[in-house]
């Protein structure tokens, strides 16, 4: 069971019931967090800087590294049975291709800019 | 006499402390040996990514569409709404606290760390309404075109997310100062905090889908 | 003899320190409703078997307010140049028809159903959320009812079921019906999505031991697709609800093409919740009759996995083919192809299933009960539907039957044979365990034939009539277009109208059945297990108590309860009765478990939901009105999650004396 002194420890502890507990100390939670704030920070800076060709690319890569992060870690998804991820990913999965398959046949896609 | 199993009604009730994160207090009753309310929460947020995703594709079909008033370069405030998008961010690591400290069944920071991230959701609220005001002034007004009409509708659907998610972690700080949560502590604030980094990831997708590749 | 135990108010604990909670000082203000027989009891239930019969009972009323509908559109139309109703009555009567059997009957009914069933099917107590349960039956019952109150609040929805804009428009449609429409389907969305989620988590997490996935009755396995289904797909039409509320409230140009806007958008977010929808609506019917074939040909399922796996197919494919409602409207050839191929590709799994059905029927023992024919019905019928289904998946031939009655037709055959068949198969075949008596066969085989009849009546020619040009929703026809003969397409048009009344009679001889059952002096108390059954909702009593089981059973088979019954011999393979039905209850109930908890009846559903339509209301009509049923919400959220779900003995109204409250009870004797 989770102490205080257990919630310092970085390791992963396998508990005597067979489950792992986080292993995310509330310190690796503020370092998490440092690095979300580093990734906005550089997609901030797509407004200043030009990117070019990656611009586009840039901005979607960071907004789903963002996304997963705080899905696994905030949200402790990467920690927990596998059901709540199959349950969350199929909602996220079913949206991007109903609507994109939806957005596709206005050719959304095929447009300029 | 041999045990028989229980059927326990309250998914929290009838056994002691929280035996880890997936079980909460059902895990010798459930069949997944998974908490019926985190189960829950998890499938009315897998949902919920179909309920945004149909505001973003209305949002993006529409965004091009501006009959009258002002397009969304000439209006998005890229600076302003980047400080938004930080202080709601660090909301979710102040949740994340929150819930750490709710396992830890230590009250005072729990609450701490939930009224400042409702401090900090609020903050973001404010920041939303202050630029709605100014966009409204400046000629893009909810009827004004299309990506008017939709822009609002998404930004306005998150910010009342927002706002729920604000009163029921203010309720939840009344609620523990007075005693009165029916069930396991830990998991009640650890279900909100699921709520509230949804809200948070969905604000990651509309700040770069909404904002940051117009400008 | 077993005591069900009074709980304490502390929460027990296995080892640990006791956390204690007093739930009686949590609010104080309002008491837990007690038990008691009255009206009162189904107002504050949380049992899902008493929700099972209101959503039941609640269903049914409007299948009958429907079919009213029906009947109006069809006197209109069974002769040239018909006066029964003028081109605005007529559309908002085919849009409360399809609204109604759609939204009110068809889904409820299956809810009804899954809600009384499920739980006793994979031995359970309740759902896993009795509260939410409650809330989202009365939820559905206000939506309802708000909906309808349309029609003496100046018009019904006029624009259609699936609503198409921009004729939704507050140009085209001036009348608040389709504001009605758009906030009475918000509210039965809530009690959908809120019933989709309670029901997962039930099946998932409360099987009785030994109750494996691939053990639980197919059902089960099709509610739990069906749950799955509008879990994902009601936000989809939670969506397009709002933007045509804010179109039509606050003048949003979503759909207005003067303003840039596609009308399309509209269609793709209805078809995106409304194809997954069809589903919604056939499944559970499948499932029951999964049930019933079984039962009534002696044999087990044939290809009990492929059936679970197939609905499971059905259900994710069904994701991928929502444009082939679409395929007239200008897509362009690439979409059109793709969803077209889809289409073809959904008949796979659903041909599976009537292969399954008819090989179980294959070689079996036939007894043809009236749920029996009910059942063989709906397996001709909907393949019939499915074949008409197939036409429409060919693009081109589909650009000819677009909105024309041929579509009619299909999806008649599909719903009314297939989906209503199935509820009334269930009816037939349930009945004894939910109300102690056998609906009687000879009055439910004239039932059975006059809707059988009388559906091919209504609906068969409507396939004729669709190909040679009459198209939906046309109001009225006149000789001159009925072209030549005497079976031109005004005597098909007569047979349709004279066909719907043969149904509408084979519908009141169900109600006939009903009354008579249990009026009449004659009919005696079913048997426990009238029909010898597979499945654990028979291993119970009729009705089962409360609590459902004195014992959870173990489970070591699929179709348990049959196992229990026979046993088959290693080297003859024959099959012998080794203990009847009540030897069979009377063996399980002679270990009953201690310390059974049942969830605590509850004020605050019903509350919530009565907040429901208040707020529609006043988003129609006056901001108070608006502000009080918002301030409602608040505040009957607050005091529901304050309350904990099973209360104290202490927290109850001590106004039943005798009665201890509503947590003891007494283990009633049979019959």
């Amino acid at each position: 069971m989770s102490t205080a002194s257990d919630q310092s420890a970085n390791t992963e502890i396998i508990a005597a019931d067979g489950e792992e507990h986080h292993g995310v100390s509330d310190k690796q939670y503020i370092v998490i967090a440092l690095i979300l704030a580093a990734l906005t920070a550089i997609e901030v800076s797509t407004y200043y800087v030009d990117f070019g060709p990656l611009f586009m690319p840039t901005l979607f890569v960071l907004m789903a590294v963002k996304f997963v992060v705080v899905v696994s870690y905030f949200m402790h998804l990467k920690f927990d049975n596998k059901l709540f991820s199959y349950l969350f990913y199929t909602g996220l999965i079913l949206a991007l291709t109903v609507y994109v398959g939806a957005l596709s046949t206005f050719k959304f896609f095929l447009q300029k800019g | 006499m041999v045990a028989v199993i229980r059927r326990s009604w309250h998914p929290l009730a009838d056994t002691a402390i929280a035996q880890g994160h997936d079980s909460g207090h059902g895990a010798h009753v459930s069949s997944t040996g998974l908490s019926n309310n985190k189960l829950a929460m998890w499938m009315f947020l897998g949902s919920e990514c179909l309920l945004f995703g149909g505001l973003i594709s209305t949002y993006m079909l529409y965004k091009g569409r501006v009959n009258s008033g002002p397009q969304p370069d000439q209006i998005f405030d890229i600076p302003f709404t980047s400080v938004s998008s930080f202080v709601l961010l660090m909301s979710s690591l102040t949740m994340v606290l929150a819930v750490s400290a709710a396992q830890r069944k230590d009250d005072r920071n729990t609450t701490l760390w939930l009224t400042i991230t409702a401090l900090l959701g609020s903050t973001f609220v404010g920041g939303q309404v202050y630029e709605f005001t100014a966009f409204y002034r400046e000629g893009l007004g909810f009827t004004t075109s299309l990506f008017g009409s939709s822009f609002y509708t998404l930004t306005g659907f998150h910010g009342v997310h927002v706002s729920v998610g604000i009163i029921m972690l203010m309720a939840l700080v009344g609620m523990i100062s007075r005693n009165r949560i029916p069930g396991d502590r830990g998991e009640t604030v650890e279900m909100v905090g699921l709520y509230w980094h949804f809200v948070d990831i969905v604000w990651i997708v509309i700040f770069t889908l909404v904002y940051l590749i117009p400008s | 003899m077993a005591i069900i135990e009074r709980p304490s108010s502390e929460v027990v604990v296995t080892g640990g320190p006791t956390v204690g909670v007093k739930p009686s000082e949590a609010l104080g203000v309002f008491k837990r409703p007690a038990a008691s027989t009255s009206w009162r009891d189904w107002v504050v239930t949380v049992d899902h078997k008493k929700i099972g019969i209101m959503y039941g009972v609640a269903a049914f009323f409007f299948f009958i307010l429907g079919g009213l509908e029906a009947v109006l559109i069809r006197m209109q139309l069974m002769a040239p140049s018909g006066k029964v109703l003028n081109a605005d009555q007529y559309n908002q009567m085919f849009t409360m028809h399809g609204t109604t059997m759609v939204f009110l009957f068809v889904m409820p009914m299956a809810a009804a159903f899954a809600n009384y069933f499920v739980p006793l099917q994979i031995g359970a107590r309740d759902v896993a959320f009795p509260r939410l349960n409650a809330f989202g039956f009365w939820s559905f019952l206000f939506g309802g009812i708000f909906l309808n109150t349309s029609w003496f609040l100046g018009g019904a929805a006029d624009g259609g079921w699936f609503m198409y804009a921009p004729n939704s428009s507050t140009l085209f449609s001036p009348s608040h019906g389709i504001d009605f429409w758009a906030m009475g389907l918000q509210i039965t969305g809530i009690a959908s999505l809120t019933g989709a989620i309670n029901l997962i988590v039930t099946v998932l997490n409360m099987r009785a031991p030994g109750m494996k996935m691939m053990r639980m009755p197919i059902f089960t396995w099709m509610v739990l697709v069906v749950q799955f289904l509008l879990l994902f797909a009601i936000p989809v039409i939670t969506v397009a609800l709002f933007l045509l509320s804010f179109q039509r409230s606050f003048d949003a140009t979503f759909f207005d093409v003067a303003s840039g806007a596609d009308p399309l958008l509209w269609q793709h977010l209805f078809w995106i919740f409304g194809h997954p929808e069809v589903y919604i609506l056939i499944l559970p019917s499948f499932g029951i009759v999964s049930e019933i074939l079984p039962v009534f040909s002696k044999k087990p399922l044939f290809g009990y996995p492929i059936v679970a796996m197939s609905g499971a197919a059905i259900g994710f494919v069904g994701w991928g083919v929502w444009a082939h409602h679409m395929f007239a409207s200008g897509l362009g050839p690439v979409s059109v192809t793709v969803f077209s191929m889809a289409t073809m590709a959904i008949a796979v799994p659903t041909g599976v299933k009537i292969v399954n059905w008819v090989m179980t029927m294959w070689g079996g023992k036939l007894l043809f009960t009236v749920p029996m024919l009910f059942s063989i019905a709906l397996v001709v019928q909907f393949t019939i539907g499915g074949l008409s289904g197939v036409t429409h998946a060919v693009a081109p031939s589909d650009t000819q039957q677009t909105d024309t009655y041929y579509i009619v037709a299909h999806f008649h055959y599909v719903l009314f044979g297939g989906a209503i068949f199935g509820l009334f198969a269930g009816f037939y075949y349930w009945w004894p365990k939910i109300f102690r008596k056998q609906l009687s066969e000879s009055i439910g085989r004239w039932n059975f034939w006059l809707m059988l009849v009388g559906m091919n009546m209504t609906f068969g020619p409507m396939h004729m009539l669709g190909l040679q040009g009459q198209p939906r929703r046309m109001s009225v026809w006149t000789s001159a277009r009925a072209g030549e003969g005497f079976f031109n397409l005004g005597f098909w048009n007569r047979i349709a109208s004279i066909g719907s009344l043969v149904l509408s009679l084979g519908v009141l001889l169900f109600i006939v059945n009903v009354v008579y059952t249990h009026k009449s002096k004659k009919v005696a108390i079913a048997p426990l297990d009238p029909w010898d059954g597979r499945t654990l909702e028979w291993m119970t009593a009729s009705p089962p108590k409360e609590h459902n089981f004195d014992a959870i059973p173990t489970v070591g088979h699929l179709d348990e309860f049959f196992h229990r019954k026979y046993a088959q011999d290693a080297t003859t393979h024959e099959i012998t009765q080794v203990a009847t039905a009540e030897e069979v209850l009377a063996e399980l109930n002679s270990h009953p478990d201690e310390h059974i908890h049942m969830p605590s009846r509850s004020y605050w559903p019903i509350l919530l939901a009565l907040a429901l339509p208040i707020i529609g209301y006043g988003l129609i009509y006056n901001r108070v009105i608006l502000a009080v049923g918002v301030a409602m919400v608040v505040a009957t959220m607050f005091g529901w999650a304050m309350e904990p779900s099973t209360a104290a003995d202490d927290d109850f109204d001590p106004s039943a004396p005798g009665d201890g409250g509503g947590h003891t009870k007494e283990l009633a004797p049979l019959g």
